[in-house]
């Protein structure tokens, strides 16, 4: 078991270094590219040279670069991200419930997406070069290439000619409960949309992942012997072939966080879900630096996280890592 | 593949490349005959005809100040592809480079060098692109470079990973017996044969920089002034086009996209099976 102390005590400390590097990505991109907000105020005519100095001491600009570096690392370790531009409130206020909400279109969307995957690329592997492997494989391969946001909108414009499926926002206006039930319902109903376009940008990926690694491993010789022995075929996917195609499905959903995170993002701008990519759509609009910089020191954490547990999961499954 | 034609004889028998091939040609030319097959200026307003349906006039409509939206996107290829392959080239080079050098050396430079692969490949780079396009202004030059800057991670391990098992071959040896400098080697003898996969790989580069420019511009961030599908589909949310149903406003950007990025990987995915002679059907 030593061998999987020191690959977790490995993948930690990279987790540990790449946020470290997001934090002084963060302080440097403040301090060094042009436009920062203290210099417009500095930039401010009315303001005295002692009220520039009184700013200056505000903001810890005063002090050396390697204290002011310290203050922020401490700052942002402790969630003292700023204060956001535009809400004029600290900027973790205003982005953890935005997270919350994000991860409640997220979470779903990724667990459908990887379902839709595994079942659709393991009838298509199963049967490979007939029309249905045709059809599973082109609409994969389409939703992949769609870009999310014209995705949203199609949904939303079909929607809207329907009529009675909400299509912004994450609860009905002006809405009084009479309890906890009709509440969700709302949620439910409106979660609808965002949760159909996002797993199904995602999904074509894991399709194509998943069916050509089932088809590498019906060439094992194993997978021959079982056939041999006269194991029907139910038994050979699932239980000869399909273990052994999950790994590289899994490392794929590690390395994918950041593409769910994109298609969060924009799926949440189409459908003014108040989630944190709606809070980076908006921060770009009205220039809110904080909350851009904030959102990208949260949104890695979450992924370094993810990636971390993915890590975990792929050392359990196969054991080749544990005793290396 | 001893030479071009020899490629082209395999190349013209793979009917998934010649589609890609086609489709990647049909843009080209939009792209470049935008302003002779344009009826209308693309930055022609007019006044009477706010977001008019499809009309044999104006084959897609007209947006919300009465630009006609057929000729927009024809325009629209063009910034599509510049920086499709602009920032594919920058995504190759810095990810050959930096895979040569990882493969070749090994060791701690392997390990360091691996590991700021792994920082890029782990953290969201379309967040990142946001963060540093609206930090560095927009521009055309920055989006292509944030763009090929964060996205050179999976070629350079893809790289890395051939020139480990190229390095150790005999003719590789042999120039090392012959006392030739490592750069020699690098570039003359490991290269060429890493080539051909990183053509394959440039091709998913290129689509990949297409939509990352499509997402950026319609964030709003890049440059909303130039003309691109992203662009066009930027002002059909924020006009409010989309949620008054006009559907001609988002549908043709949306397929020139998918079918561009479509022609990208059908080319990349027959690449690779004639590249691999593990996948070659022959």
């Amino acid at each position: 078991m030593k061998g999987l102390a020191s690959y977790f005590t490995k993948r930690v400390v990279f987790a540990v270094v790449t946020i470290f590097i997001i934090i002084s990505f963060n302080f440097f991109l403040f301090r060094i590219l042009p436009g920062n907000p203290i210099e417009l105020l500095y930039r401010n005519p009315m303001l005295t040279k002692a009220q520039i100095d009184a700013l200056y001491h505000q903001f810890g600009l005063d002090k050396p670069l390697w204290e002011q570096f310290l203050i922020y690392i401490y700052n942002s370790l402790t969630g003292n991200l700023g204060i956001s531009f535009y809400y004029k409130q600290p900027v973790t206020n205003v982005l953890i419930p935005a997270l919350e909400n994000s991860l409640i279109l997220l979470v779903p969307a990724t667990i459908l997406s990887i379902a839709l995957g595994i079942i659709t690329g393991v009838v298509s592997a199963w049967h490979r070069g007939t029309k249905l492997d045709f059809a599973l494989l082109g609409s994969a391969l389409a939703f992949y290439t769609m870009p999310t946001f014209w995705l949203g909108s199609i949904f939303i414009i079909v929607a809207l000619y329907i009529g009675g499926i909400p299509v912004s926002g994450m609860y009905s206006l002006g809405l009084n409960y009479t309890g906890i039930i009709p509440r969700i319902m709302d949620l439910l109903s409106h979660l609808m949309l965002p949760l159909i376009t996002l797993t199904l940008v995602l999904y074509g990926e894991f399709t194509i992942i998943m069916r050509n690694s089932l088809i590498d491993v019906f060439t094992e010789d194993y997978i021959i012997t079982a056939k041999a022995k006269g194991a029907d075929d139910k038994r050979i996917i699932w239980e000869h072939a399909y273990p052994n195609a999950l790994l590289p499905m899994v490392s794929i959903i590690a390395i994918n966080f950041g593409l769910v995170v994109a298609g969060a993002v924009l799926t949440e701008t189409v459908f003014s879900w108040p989630g944190i990519g709606l809070m980076i759509y908006d921060a770009i609009i009205s220039r809110d630096y904080p909350i851009l910089q904030g959102a990208f020191l949260i949104i890695s954490i979450t992924v370094v996280i993810a990636n971390l547990i993915a890590d975990f999961v792929y050392s359990y499954l196969d054991p080749r890592i544990r005793y290396k | 593949m001893t030479g071009l034609s020899d490629f082209w004889k395999v190349f013209k028998r793979n009917k998934m490349g010649l589609t890609g091939l086609g489709i990647i040609i049909f843009f080209f030319l939009m792209a470049v005959l935008a302003p002779f097959i344009s009826p209308y200026n693309p930055n022609q307003t007019n006044p009477n005809l706010f977001l008019s349906p499809p009309s044999s006039q104006h084959l897609f409509g007209t947006n919300e100040i009465g630009q006609d939206l057929f000729s927009r996107n024809l325009y629209g290829a063009q910034i599509s592809l510049e920086v499709g392959f602009a920032a594919a080239a920058v995504t190759v080079i810095v990810g050959l480079l930096i895979g040569l050098i990882s493969g070749y050396f090994g060791g701690i430079v392997d390990e360091i060098l691996m590991r700021v692969t792994d920082f890029f490949l782990v953290i969201p780079s379309i967040v990142f692109m946001i963060i540093i396009s609206a930090f560095l202004g927009p521009s055309l030059i920055n989006v292509i470079l944030v763009i090929g800057l964060l996205s050179w991670s999976p070629t350079a391990r893809v790289v890395r990973s051939m020139v480990l098992s190229i390095r150790e071959w005999p003719f590789v040896e042999a120039a090392r017996a012959s006392n030739a400098g490592h750069f020699y080697i690098m570039f003359r003898h490991i290269m060429p044969n890493v080539i051909p996969i990183v053509f394959a790989n440039a091709t998913m580069a290129i689509s990949n920089a297409i939509f990352s420019q499509a997402a950026l511009v319609f964030l709003g961030v890049g440059d909303v002034n130039d003309i691109s599908w992203g662009q066009i589909m930027h002002f059909a949310l924020y006009s409010g086009a989309i949620s008054a149903g006009d559907w001609w406003y988002i549908v043709p950007p949306g397929i020139f996209i998918i079918l561009l990025i479509l022609g990208f990987i059908l080319l990349g995915y027959s690449l690779e099976e004639i590249f691999n002679p593990r996948l070659r059907r022959v």
